[in-house]
This record gives structure tokens, sequence and C-alpha cells, in this order.
């Protein structure tokens, strides 16, 4: 091109673009930040990537990530997050808002719009805080805070404890109609549970969290959604019995989502037989049943979305007892390949299924455009080497921490390429997060 | 020096963190090398050479007296070197963490560290972190594997065997840690074991053990050997696992009127403190059938017998190393 317009070609890969219900091999010609045209093109384009043999899809959402800025820049910023999205293929991520101080106005929306428009990787969306300070007790300026630009509401790390307060601030953000999103934990039951209650808990002599602890909560919130019909997103869901009650409300027809991440969908308890802190998380990871069962569902359509709930945390904070250590795990690089593993592989799902729950749906959830690669549509996009094989190494990781129970798997399907909004963001050649 | 019996067993452990991971004749042989050193107390010198020259720390994250004496008296009747470290613990402090501790306490050349701590696994931790042995002297409600040691010895010491013989364990399975390393050291040792309490008190999946579960003492006293009795934890009131002292001590307290249901020769054991006239009554705590303060003196020899198996399998492994 020579007016100074930017274009991207990309050639002869296999285009999947699920809410389209394409899958095709055809090139895509990108100029600016949009897709300009999709079929046999010889057109010239400032770069041109060749993808033959390569999935090209539209960019990958991810529903649930924690980047701790402002407050704990140490564990990850909006920058080094933002990059470790691209290089998971993510073109849009939804920062959750349990930072220090926590997202409960409109200054803290803007401010991480703002890193985010200065790391200039992926495109950020945050959740504001329900209720102030996350406490659960009075609600939060969701108004305001919603005119700021936030795309949801949670009190995420936290479920809101007290029904009527849940009630009130269903009730109260249904005005502004965005998502209202819930981590289920009922803390009268889970306490100071640190893995999940069973065998395995009795045997290490750990505080347990039972099951309940996470049905009652996403019992109750369906029973308030009824009553106030706000969409209502149920955050990494984890047990077979919340794959019932997320069942019934579909079957009833509610405005109910819900999203499962690759932990809950590949580790179980057994995982932390040994103490080891990288298996703690929240919630808990389960027995093998409940795994089977959530594999299921998302076979079964029954969850929307595919999310990381990436938790960065120090090494240090990682070293401590079990009891104390921080729970999450921070797997945004690596995303792709495990929910590979955990519904490809066993034949659960075909890659335009599973990049549905990667891209369109969870863009449906937040009411967003996005998630699509038709022409004239945004030009994000993930270029996927659907067969490369690769080593986990998490200290090659463009996220500041390392808190990985994958470090050191061999798992197959990388990312190649991301582009967002018609620019490359990220090239595996220059530097990636893995060994071939 | 050990009068264990001649077998082509070798201990090849250099931590003790729990029982579930030892089999029957690893815990046997610990047995058999503590009545070597049981002798060592009787004698007007009380001390043997075994660990000259080694260091052992005794960190103790939670409070402690009897443990505590008993592992200070065992280093010292092996002629250790004793370092005492006491922190207390919380899971949101602060500061340094225990690996460093213990790297600290490494790097001054300690051999052997013995660790009581509040959370579950940090022995584990500390023996991943560390190259010196380790040995738990109680982690959370995990285990506490040289009291459970204790116990069966002093049990083997009376009746001969485990084999056999029934066991009541009474109180708040749920939070013990003696519970757990009971479980193991006696079904391996080939005794029925029977955990007793309020559900409230019973942990997650309980019936997975390989124990009875009753929530009636009075039924199943008349068939116990042996019945161990757990200390009440004042501070599980406030979580309302049970409705009152009062109450708990009416269905599971160990009176002179249930013991009259028991077998006559009914040993009587309680890892202590006691709690006088709670779980336990004085006049069955001091009575006849109790052997509480058995127990604690054998807690010495089985004490001397960890030490000297840990520190003598580092060495084994030192040497192996080298050559």
């Amino acid at each position: 091109m020579t007016n100074g317009i930017r274009s991207i070609l990309i050639k002869n890969g296999r285009l999947i673009d699920p809410a389209n219900g394409v899958d095709e091999v055809a090139d895509l010609l990108i100029t600016e930040d949009k897709v300009q045209k999709i079929g046999r093109l010889d057109n010239k384009a400032d770069t041109v990537l060749d993808a033959t043999g390569r999935i090209v899809s539209p960019g990958l959402i991810d529903l649930h990530v924690h980047f701790r800025q402002p407050g704990d820049e140490e564990e990850e910023t909006i920058a080094s997050g933002s990059a470790a999205a691209v290089a998971g293929g993510f073109t849009s991520v939804v920062c959750m808002p349990n930072t220090n101080p926590p997202i409960d106005e409109a200054t803290g929306v803007e401010f991480i719009h703002r890193m985010g428009r200065q790391a200039r990787k992926t495109f950020i969306y945050v959740m504001g805080a329900l209720t102030k300070d996350r406490k659960g007790e009075d609600l939060a300026e969701i108004g305001l805070m919603a005119q700021a630009g936030a795309i949801g509401f949670t009190d995420d790390g936290a479920g809101v404890q007290n029904t009527a307060v849940m009630l009130r601030a269903m009730k109260y953000a249904s005005m502004f109609g965005l998502v209202v999103s819930q981590h289920c934990q009922d803390d009268s039951l889970a306490r100071n549970g640190v893995m999940n209650a069973g065998y395995n808990s009795t045997i290490l002599g750990l505080p347990g969290i039972d099951p309940l602890a996470e049905e009652m909560m996403l019992w109750r919130d369906i029973q308030l959604v009824k009553k106030t019909q706000v969409r209502y997103h149920a955050q990494h869901i984890s047990t077979a019995g919340s794959v019932s009650i997320i069942r019934q409300a579909k079957e009833e027809g509610l405005p109910v989502t819900c999203e499962v991440t690759p932990h809950h969908l590949l580790l179980t308890e057994e995982y932390v037989r040994d103490y080891d802190t990288n298996y703690k998380v929240n919630p808990p990871l389960r027995t093998l049943a409940d795994v089977e069962a959530l594999r299921r569902a998302v076979q079964e359509g029954l969850i929307d979305a595919l999310a990381t709930d990436h938790a960065p945390h120090l090494k240090s904070e990682k070293e401590l007892e079990f009891l104390a250590a921080p729970f999450g795990i921070a797997s945004l690089e690596c995303a792709l390949p495990l929910y590979r593993k955990a519904l490809i592989d066993p034949g659960l799902l075909d890659w335009p299924q599973m990049l549905a729950m990667l891209t369109w749906r969870p863009a449906r959830i937040l009411g967003v455009q996005k998630g699509t690669l038709a022409v004239g549509d945004r030009a994000d996009v993930a270029i996927i080497d659907p067969d490369a094989e690769w080593t986990i190494d998490s200290g090659r990781f463009y996220s500041k921490s390392h808190n990985c129970p994958y470090d050191g798997w061999t798992v197959k399907g990388r990312v190649l390429q991301t582009i967002v909004a018609g620019e490359l963001r990220y090239s595996a050649d220059e530097r990636s997060a893995c060994r071939s | 020096m050990t009068k264990h019996k001649k077998t082509d067993f070798q201990w090849r452990n250099k931590h003790l963190i729990g029982l579930s991971d030892l089999s029957r004749e690893e815990i046997e042989f610990i047995l058999d090398t503590a009545r070597g050193f049981e002798e060592i107390s009787t004698r007007s010198i009380k001390k043997a050479p075994a660990l000259r020259g080694k260091v052992v720390v005794n960190m103790f994250f939670e409070d402690s007296t009897r443990t505590r004496n008993s592992f200070t008296l065992a280093a010292g009747r092996l002629s250790a070197d004793v370092i005492e470290f006491s922190k207390s613990y919380s899971s949101v402090s602060k500061g340094e963490t225990l690996i460093d501790t213990a790297r600290n306490l490494e790097a001054m050349g300690v051999d052997i560290v013995v660790i009581r701590h509040g959370a579950g696994g940090a022995p584990k931790l500390l023996s991943r972190s560390i190259n010196a042995c380790v040995v738990n002297a109680g982690d959370g409600y995990h285990e506490h594997p040289t009291q459970a040691l204790l116990d069966v010895y002093t049990i083997r010491q009376i009746k001969g065997t485990l084999d056999g013989l029934k066991i009541g364990i009474v109180g708040d399975i749920a939070h013990s840690r003696v519970a757990r390393s009971n479980i193991y050291a006696m079904t391996k040792l080939g005794a029925e074991v029977t955990l007793i309490g309020p559900p409230t008190l019973m942990p997650a999946q309980v019936q997975k053990l390989p124990v009875q579960v009753s929530c009636d003492l009075d039924a199943v006293i008349e068939k116990l050997d042996v019945i161990n009795m757990l200390r009440i934890q004042f501070e599980r009131l406030g979580g309302n696992l049970f409705p009152s002292i009062r109450e708990y001590s009416h269905f599971f307290g160990l009176t002179v009127d249930r013991m009259k249901k028991a077998k006559p020769d009914m040993l009587v054991m309680h890892p202590g403190p006691i709690n006088r006239g709670l779980e336990i009554e004085s006049e069955v705590a001091d009575g006849p059938r109790s052997v509480i303060l058995r127990q604690v003196a054998n807690g010495l020899a089985i004490r001397m017998a960890v030490l000297f198996l840990v520190n003598q399998a580092a060495a084994v492994e030192a040497k192996e190393q080298k050559s």
C-alpha cells in the first residue's frame, strides 16, 4: 500500500469465525483497524502473513483476569498482563475490580482504561465492584462507573453474602443493562477453607471448602435473577452440583451465563497432595467427578465461556505454608493449549465450537460487538498453529508472576500472531513463553 | 547399641513428616529402636554419644510444653547441641517466612530441624526447602507422628501387640493431628480403630478412612481394649461445633460410671494436657488403668530413636552422594 493506509494480508489460513458459521481456507485482508476483504486475494499489503495450516480466528476474549493494578504492581501490571494476554491470543480481557484500592468508583474505571491504552497490547475492559470497597454492604456507584465504561459489575474474589444487598444491587444494576457477575461462595460454609472439602482435605489436615459453599450462593442468586431478570454471570463454576443448577436455570430461560477455567477442566484436588501452593486456587480444585461433569457441560453447551481467572502472585507469597499462601493460578499465556487438551483432545468439542466459547459467546455476555471476523468487523485476530507442540516454561512468561502449575507440561496448540485493531501486537517469532 | 531384631531392613528416611507414608515394617523398626534407647534413661549418666557434634533446632511456632521438653531432652541424651526457637505463627502476619527462617538456621550448620507449626504441611514445605533432616512435632490438623509412635509403643509394651486390638479414639477428630497419626499407626499395626464423637467433630468423608465411626460412646466402650481420649479444644466452641462443655462431657467424657462398662483391662490414654473433669474425670486419669504418664515417659525413647534414625539416614545419603 502506498497511501499511508496500514494493511495486513493473512494468506491461506483456515478461517474459523464461529459466530458466522465460517470454517474455510481463505485469505483475509485487514486495512486500518477493520477486516476489508475475505476470499482468494492477491492484494498487496504492508505485512503478509502466511497462515498455511494455521487457524485464523477472531481474537480471543477472556472474561476474567487479574492484572493487580492498582496496588500490587510487583505481581502484575496492566502493561505486563496485557503483554501476556496477546501472547495467549487474547485481544480483549476483562479486569476484575479486586485491586487495592478496589475499582468501586468511576476514576478507577478510567484509570484502568488509560493504562490499557498506554500498554497498547490487548483491549482492556473492566468490571466495577457491586458494593463499596467490595464489602458487600453499601452499593458502589454503579451508574457512574457504567457511564465511565465499566462493562459489568461484581465483587469478584468475594461473593455478596447478604441476600438483601445482592437483591438490591441486581435491581439497581438492571437500570444500566450491564451484566452482574458473582464469585459464588457462601463464606459461612467456606469459612477458612483452603482446598476442596473431602477425603484429601482430611488426610492433609487442611480446612476444606464444601462444594455447597458455591452451590448455595449460585442457587440463591438464580432466585434473585427470577425476580429482577438482570443478566447474571456465574464466574468459574467448579462443581457437578453447580452444573445442575445452571442447567435448570437455562431450562427455565433465565438470563444466566457461566464460565469455567482451564484448571477446573484439567486438575483435581489430588494435585494438592504434596501441599504445592501452585494448586491453591479459589474455587478450589475439586474431584474427578466434578471435572467430568464440567467437561460434559461444556460439550452440552451449558457453559457459555472459557475464562482463565489469571491470578498472578509473587513466588515469595506462594512459598508460604499452604494455609497462608494466596489463591490463584497464572495461565493467560498457556490457556489455549490447555483448553485444547481438556476439550478437543478428548473429542468433546472441535475447534470452531471451542473458539466460539473464546470469542462471540463471551462477547455476548459482555454485550459487545466483538469476537467475529466478517468484512467490516474490527480486526482482532489470533493466528494459531493448532498442532504445534511446545513445553510451558513459566520462567519465560510476559506475566510478572510464575505461579503456574502447568510449568513443564508439553502441550499442543500455539498462538503465533495476535492482531488487535489491525495492528500486529504479538508475534511468536520475537519472544514467547515456550522453547520449541 | 540398639537392640532391635536383626533384619536386612535399613532405615532410609532422613525426614519424619508423617506416618501415612510409613509401612508397618518402618513403624516397627522405630519402635524396636526406641526399646534400645529406653535403657539409657535408667543409667546414672543418662547420655549416649550418637549425635555428638550434631545440632538440633527445636522450631516451635505453637505453644508446647511436653513435646518440646521431650525433644530437647531426647537430643541432649544423644549428646547433640540444641537450639530453641519459638515464634508465634499467624497465617496473615507478614515478615520473615518459614523458609527464610529455616535457611538462616541451616546457615548456622543445623543438622536436624524439629518443627511444630500451626499450618498443616509446614514440615513438608521445610523438607523441600532445606537439606537438614526435618522431624514433624505436630503440624496443624495434619500429623503428630512422634505422639502416635509413643502411643503405639505404650500399647505394645503392655499388650504385647496391636494385632486384633479394638481401639477407640474419642473427641475432636476433625481438628486433631494426633487422631490422624494414631489412625495410621494403629491400623498399620493391625488394630481396629473406632472414632467416637459428634458428627460436627468428624472430618470430611471420614468413612473413607480405614476406621469405624460412632457417635455413641456407651454403645462401643465395652468392646474396647484401649481408649484414647483427645483433649477438648476450647477454641472450637467459638465455631459452635458442640453446644457446651457440659453437654460434651455428658456424652463423650470418660467418667468413673462409664468405666464400669469397659473391660477391666482397657487402657486409658490421653495425649495431654488433660482437662480434668471435662473429657476425662480425675479418678480415671489418675486411676490404675491410666497409662498417661507412661506415655510421656515413652515419648523420650521414641524421640531419641527418631532423631537417631533420621540422622543415620542423612549420613548414609551423604556417603552415597560422595561415592
